[in-house]
């Protein structure tokens, strides 16, 4: 359950923030593939979260000390460079993560199974910006450079191992170091060298413990579902 | 079927360039009157191009500026299920963009140029989505009524005299009638909900069902371009041919969905056979036009905000591509060095 819960609420949350870019993106390439990704992302979410009870109840019903995504995926979409950050850092996660479920014959295997797919696609499509981005112009090199320190410090908790998960964490941290230091070092950025997650940042969201941004996300999200009780849509 | 090419006209044109030009245009002429397609290397008219960019790139702006009004509940949709299908919609809206745009740049233009022209007002879009999306039940009514009178106006595209026009249509039209369905189905369970769900649905037809029947263009009468549009079978029935078929579409609709339509004059005709209906505000369609809607601006303005914020993005995207195009032509030189020196 807590388990599903976690999972379930990565995948709605970070695809909640990708559907905000709709209408602002870069260039028209970019609306249709972050939306395909979020898309994805909301189908994984669904899955996850109907193995736990109604999807929308608790999509909109629960308050924010009530979530178990990472801070991670809350973090608002800043520029581009802090959109393909946080994907980078999330999907090779995600990717790493659910070949593991995949592998084993835990409850997610099937899931796992499925997603794996679409999240080979996210990672591919956030590498890929990750060198258009550090190895592009000296200013985007600098924003891609500004994305990856920032947001460095919400990854050491993806690591924390998550009850009902079952994959091997320390080999999950380190696939995925080799895999985003690899990536990093071909996008001629620097990997970052600040702590990988502080006091506040280590295993909280798993706890219902998030960030400021999070609370307003969430408003936006369920105002609507909110002020009509017991409808349905 | 292809109309003649430039040089097969040219090879069979009689002697001077005036003959060649005659024989290309009874050439084109002759395609168009057999409803054959014209294609981009085949010769067509100058003001036959210039008419079809003008069409077909109001038509991908279309696709691209309409994202917004929808793409604004997107972070608000009231269940998982409908902020699928919104999310889906919005690209597939992005999609309709980049096939419109491909199939301007047959004709010669790029779509930069497009975009450049759009983003300086000098290219129109459609006048629907000057209008705002106040409450979610106006996601249900642009899918009903926007994207069917969309449809209405699209489905004869489907036969447009030039080819890569009428085969983008096919596309579009496939994806269009489906999100026209899930608007309707969107409405029908508003209507069927609580009595707030039914008046938000009601609320937003009486918004949206003027704005949508002015989306087939002005009247017969004052229609610039319809009569030699006609001509050359890009378009294949007039603006209110088009609208009065609509209107007969949609009466039944609204009630079947148990929503009246804002207009005490829609009655059926017995004798004509289709409904009469009430005037248009013709005068808010021209302000509209104008620029001055309710939200010209600001659709406008975050087009072009999106645009100049992505400009590092795609300077960044084109510089790496100019860096790894060089290094691999170099290293391809280099290999057929090696080679010719080892032969």
């Amino acid at each position: 359950m807590t388990a599903a819960l976690a999972l379930g609420d990565d995948a709605l949350v970070l695809s909640h923030r990708l559907g905000e870019w709709a209408g602002h993106a870069p260039v028209l390439e970019e609306e249709v593939a972050l939306a395909n990704i979020a898309l994805d992302l909301l189908g994984q979410a669904r899955v996850l979260l109907s193995l736990v009870g109604d999807e929308d109840e608790l999509a909109y019903l629960r308050e924010e000390r009530a979530f178990r995504n990472v801070q991670l995926v809350e973090q608002p979409n800043g520029d581009f460079a802090h959109t393909i950050a946080r994907q980078l850092y999330f999907s090779t996660y995600q990717r790493l993560l659910y070949e593991q479920l995949a592998a084993g014959d835990g409850p997610f295997a099937g899931l796992a199974a499925k997603a794996v797919k679409e999240v080979a696609y996210h990672q591919d499509h956030s590498e890929h910006w990750t060198l258009r981005l550090g190895d592009g112009t000296d200013a985007s090199h600098e924003r891609m450079q500004d994305a990856a320190d920032a947001l460095w410090r919400f990854t050491g908790e993806l690591f924390q191992p998550v009850e009902g998960v079952e994959v091997d964490w320390q080999s999950l941290h380190g696939g995925w170091l080799e895999s985003v230091t690899a990536v990093l070092e071909r996008a001629t950025l620097t990997l970052p060298t600040g702590p990988q997650s502080g006091a506040w940042t280590a295993g909280a969201g798993r706890q219902g413990i998030h960030t400021e941004p999070f609370g307003r996300m969430l408003a936006e999200m369920q105002h609507l579902h909110r002020s009509h009780p017991g409808a349905s849509w | 079927m292809a109309a003649v090419t430039a040089d097969q006209a040219t090879q069979a044109g009689a002697g001077g360039p005036e003959g060649a030009d005659g024989a290309l245009a009874a050439a084109f002429d002759a395609a168009v009157a057999a409803d054959e397609r014209i294609e981009p290397r085949d010769w067509m008219p100058d003001a036959y191009r210039a008419s079809l960019v003008r069409q077909m790139a109001q038509h991908a702006h279309s696709e691209i500026i309409g994202m917004q009004p929808e793409a604004n509940w997107i972070s608000r949709a009231p269940s998982l299920r409908r902020k699928a299908i919104l999310m889906a919609k919005v690209q597939d809206e992005a999609g309709h963009g980049l096939y419109l745009y491909s199939a301007a740049e047959t004709l010669g233009t790029g779509r930069e140029e497009l975009l450049d022209k759009l983003h300086a007002g000098r290219q129109r879009y459609s006048s629907i989505f000057n209008y705002p999306t106040l409450t979610w039940a106006d996601v249900g009514a642009i899918g009903w009524l926007v994207d069917g009178a969309a449809i209405t106006n699209q489905v004869p595209l489907c036969r447009c005299s030039y080819g890569p026009y009428a085969r983008a249509m096919v596309r579009i039209c496939k994806e269009e009638s489906f999100h026209q369905r899930q608007g309707y189905e969107l409405l029908l369970a508003l209507s069927r909900g609580t009595p707030a769900q039914h008046e938000m649905a009601q609320d937003a037809v009486n918004r949206w069902w003027w704005p949508s029947l002015m989306m087939f263009g002005p009247p017969d009468d004052a229609s610039a371009h319809s009569a030699q549009s006609m001509a050359w079978k890009i378009k294949r029935h007039s603006n209110d041919e088009l609208r009065q078929r609509f209107v007969d579409i949609c009466v039944p609709q609204a009630e079947t969905l148990g929503l009246t339509l804002p207009d005490p004059d829609l009655r059926w005709n017995e004798e004509r056979g289709q409904h009469d209906f009430g005037a248009i505000d013709w005068t808010e369609f021209q302000e509209v036009l104008k620029g001055n809607g309710p939200c010209n601006e600001q659709r406008l303005g975050q087009r072009r905000r999106a645009h100049e914020e992505g400009a590092w993005v795609r300077d960044a995207a084109a510089a790496y591509a100019e860096k790894h195009s060089t290094a691999h032509t170099t290293a391809r030189t280099a290999t057929v060095r090696n080679g010719e020196a080892t032969a």
